[in-house]
């Protein structure tokens, strides 16, 4: 095993703290009241079709995505609309949803519940890209990036290989690793779909090392399916960001500010291929997804099937009830996620895990000065030099910001997870990507 | 020996006198004209380099004031918020036009959030900057409009005119500011505003900018605006509107009678400056009732009224309750 892929240049090698790893997959409760926001993808929040009052049932399309990168928005429950109401986001602001008074459990008759595996795929290009537009399918890795977008290669671009990213990079996390496991004939299946969808022959399944037990299941399953190949990576974070991926995977490296298909690659989360397989085959929009409930001093760390609309509480309380020593309650993995505001957030379809922290763990420590010692530099897995970043935006010189490649960051937080004088770096680099991105958009319009 | 130093002497003073020659008349051929008057204005101005007149610097508006003077024959529009109506005059007298008075203008914050009204829910420990803070949540009491309380106006100013107040969390604005705006640009959350400073220092404001519905604003600071629309009907000068489920006081019709501030059923408004009210001689009984909180309108005191008065007292408490919900 001396050489496995992976990417250069930087990377670190984070505790991994897999701990809910031999976890199945359960079924959580379905929620008393569900909350769905409008904007759970990039993009152009969906625009809403249901009423207060309206029966709806779960699978049911209530928001429509118009815009060109948007996405449908189904119900995961059925019952009665409570309210249209501005609901508490995963960052303290409120942004509209249809909250939902859960009646039974009643789904849409179009969807095919069996557990059947349908490996036939009948449909066309253009259907496939249809369906998954209609379904609502969005990357499920975190950024949650509407799927159909992704599948129409731009004119005069010629996407020559899949990626299937079952990396999941981050610590703690273990929700697509289950779901690989579990889910393994889908997933290889709805990577035909998207390998047919997008007109390649070849796909590349990447799963980083410290999941054998993964990489031995799907390596044997792909034998029967024709130009799948499994890849074991090296475990180095963030191995899961697309553009390393890439790298990793076929040496290809993207252009600053060019999108993958550029080096004819396009990337998609193993979540997303098993939630493309429910919607071409099985006819089920996206509205439950596999999240990991997580932490040292929780009771019970354990992967969830949840209903998207769920309130994270109701995962907390499934996972053993919050422990008394909380710090941090965060939404994602412990590199890339955010942390909470409240518990009363929903699951939306960007969730991959909720990560409890304990208080001595949680705390940001000391913040002294920069040593130049350059470590932040020799991680980025971008090429950036973070600690000049830093000082740019300190000294507010944004056209100096700007010229460092701030926009190549990809905010994935190994430059101050190394830093040994705990500078605040990726702080202040994405507050100069929110300005300078605001200065290049002003300056595109004039 | 004396015909080296001759020599050197000589062909120095040669060089000198060439060079001069050339020099005059590269400064002729290439001079630029600028109006003298320019330096005057520009020694007349604070040279605080603030940029609150809207130009880079007192030079900068120097020039826009000598041109515009020479152009239009007026000063419309342009006004150093720094030197005031004083400077303006002068910069006038320079170019020989007139310039009306100004209102001279100060920052105003209008959020109330101290610890006490609207307590922390969270805690931050980010970047200690204001628009970093703004982009990542909403804010550590909750609410999503209010003061972040990361120094971000207090940076910017150059006057030191704006501080924290440790106790409350918010900044505070005091006599030395001179409304250039630097702080009305950093925040961003566009809490800050430049109101007329009013005769006395006397002003009246609302000191909320939150949007949200009533409920959900006061679940996050006692002293929120709800949006009741009190004040909007009892101002008799059509200076209060409400959107937005918020109340603005345009301070172009406001005359500071300070109605609203009394209706006020969560202190939103604020007054500043005024002299201790005094209590009203004629009615005791009912200038003192709509300012104290509903809460102490207990049943025991409705009822008690109720037996004296049968039909005017019980009345305003009870109606001010129903039209605030």
């Amino acid at each position: 095993m001396g050489s496995l892929k992976t990417f250069k240049p930087g990377g670190v090698h984070p505790a991994e703290n897999k701990l809910s790893k031999d976890r199945q997959i359960e079924i959580l409760p379905i929620p008393k009241v569900a909350y769905i926001p409008f904007s759970q993808h990039l993009g152009a929040p969906a625009k809403v079709l249901v009423n207060r009052g309206d029966q709806v049932k779960a699978g049911q399309l209530i928001a429509k995505g118009e815009a060109f990168i948007s996405a449908n928005i189904h119900s995961s429950v059925s019952g009665k609309v409570k309210k249209i109401d501005n609901v508490i986001d995963t960052s303290g602001y409120r942004k509209s949803a249809v909250v939902i008074d859960v009646e039974g459990d009643e789904w849409e008759d179009t969807i095919d519940r069996s557990d059947e595996i349908k490996k036939d795929i009948t449909l066309s290009q253009k259907e496939i890209i249809d369906k998954i537009n209609a379904m609502g399918v969005v990357g499920l890795g975190g950024a949650a990036f509407p799927s159909h977008v992704k599948l129409m290669v731009p004119d005069g671009k010629k996407a020559e290989v899949l990626i299937i990213n079952g990396v999941e990079c981050e610590p703690y996390l273990t929700s697509d690793h289950m779901l690989m496991m579990e889910k393994g004939e889908q997933i290889l299946t709805g990577t035909k779909i998207l390998m047919r969808a997008l007109g390649v022959a070849k796909a590349m399944i990447g799963i980083e090392n410290n999941k054998p037990d993964v990489i031995e299941y799907l390596t044997e399953l792909a034998k029967d399916y024709e130009g799948i190949e499994v890849y074991a990576l090296k475990v180095k974070y963030p191995q899961g960001a697309e553009k390393q991926l890439i790298k990793a995977l076929t040496n290809r490296e993207v252009p600053s500010g060019k999108l993958p298909v550029e080096v004819g690659a396009v990337v998609n989360n193993a979540g997303t291929a098993y939630a493309v397989y429910e919607a071409v085959q099985k006819n089920k929009p996206l509205f439950e997804r596999v999240v990991t409930i997580t932490g040292k001093s929780v009771k019970n760390p354990s992967n969830w099937l949840v209903r998207i609309g769920t309130p994270i509480s109701d995962l907390i309380e499934a996972a053993g009830g919050l422990p008394e020593d909380t710090g941090k309650v965060i939404g994602g993995g412990p590199m890339m996620g955010k942390a909470l505001t409240s518990l009363d957030v929903p699951v939306v379809k960007g969730t991959s895990g909720i990560l409890i922290m304990k208080e001595e763990e949680s705390d940001r420590e000391i913040i002294k000065n920069c040593i130049r010692c350059s470590k932040c530099v020799s991680v980025c897995p971008m090429g950036l030099e973070p600690y000049l970043i830093e000082k740019t935006v300190m000294i507010e010189d944004y056209e100096r910001t700007e010229a460092e490649r701030v926009m190549d960051c990809i905010e994935c937080g190994s430059c101050q997870y190394t830093c040994p004088a705990n500078r605040q770096l990726l702080d202040y680099i994405r507050l100069g990507k929110n300005i300078v991105g605001q200065i290049i958009r002003t300056r595109s319009k004039k | 020996m004396n015909d080296v130093v001759i020599f050197a002497v000589a062909s120095l003073g040669a060089i000198g006198l060439i060079a001069a020659v050339i020099l005059y008349f590269v400064a002729r051929k290439f001079k630029v004209y600028e109006d003298p008057k320019i330096d005057e204005v520009e020694e007349s101005l604070p040279s605080a380099n603030c940029g609150g007149c809207g130009f880079a610097g007192c030079r900068a508006f120097a020039e826009a004031a000598v041109n515009q003077g020479n152009q239009k024959g007026n000063l419309e529009g342009l006004n150093c918020p720094v030197g005031g109506n004083d400077v303006m005059a002068e910069v006038a007298k320079i170019l020989g036009l007139e310039v009306e008075e100004q209102e001279p203008l100060i920052a105003v914050v209008r959020c109330n959030g101290s610890f006490t009204n609207s307590p922390k829910k969270v805690a931050y420990e980010g970047a200690n900057s204001c628009a970093f803070a703004h982009s990542l949540f909403g804010g550590e009491g909750g609410c999503p409009f209010g003061c972040l309380g990361l120094r971000d106006c207090v940076v910017v100013c150059n006057f030191d005119a704006i501080h924290m107040n440790p106790e409350t969390g918010l900044p505070e604005v005091n006599d030395k500011c001179v409304a250039c705006g630097a702080c009305v640009e950093a925040c961003p959350r566009d809490i800050i505003e430049l109101r007329p400073k009013g005769k006395k220092g006397r002003r009246i404001f609302v000191s909320c900018m939150n949007e949200e519905k009533g409920g959900i604003a006061r679940k996050n600071c006692k002293v929120a605006c709800i949006g009741c629309g009190k004040c909007e009907k009892v101002c008799e000068f059509d200076a209060i509107t409400i959107k937005n489920n918020l109340s603005y006081i345009d301070p172009a019709k406001c005359r500071l009678c300070r109605k609203c501030v009394e209706v006020c059923p969560t202190n939103a408004i604020w007054e500043l400056n005024f002299p201790p009210r005094k209590p009203k001689p004629i009615k005791p009984a009912e200038s003192e009732k709509p300012t104290e909180k509903k809460e102490t309108v207990t049943k025991e005191t409705v009822l008690d009224a109720k037996a004296k008065d049968k039909d005017n007292r019980p009345e305003k408490p009870g109606t001010g309750e129903e039209s605030g919900e």
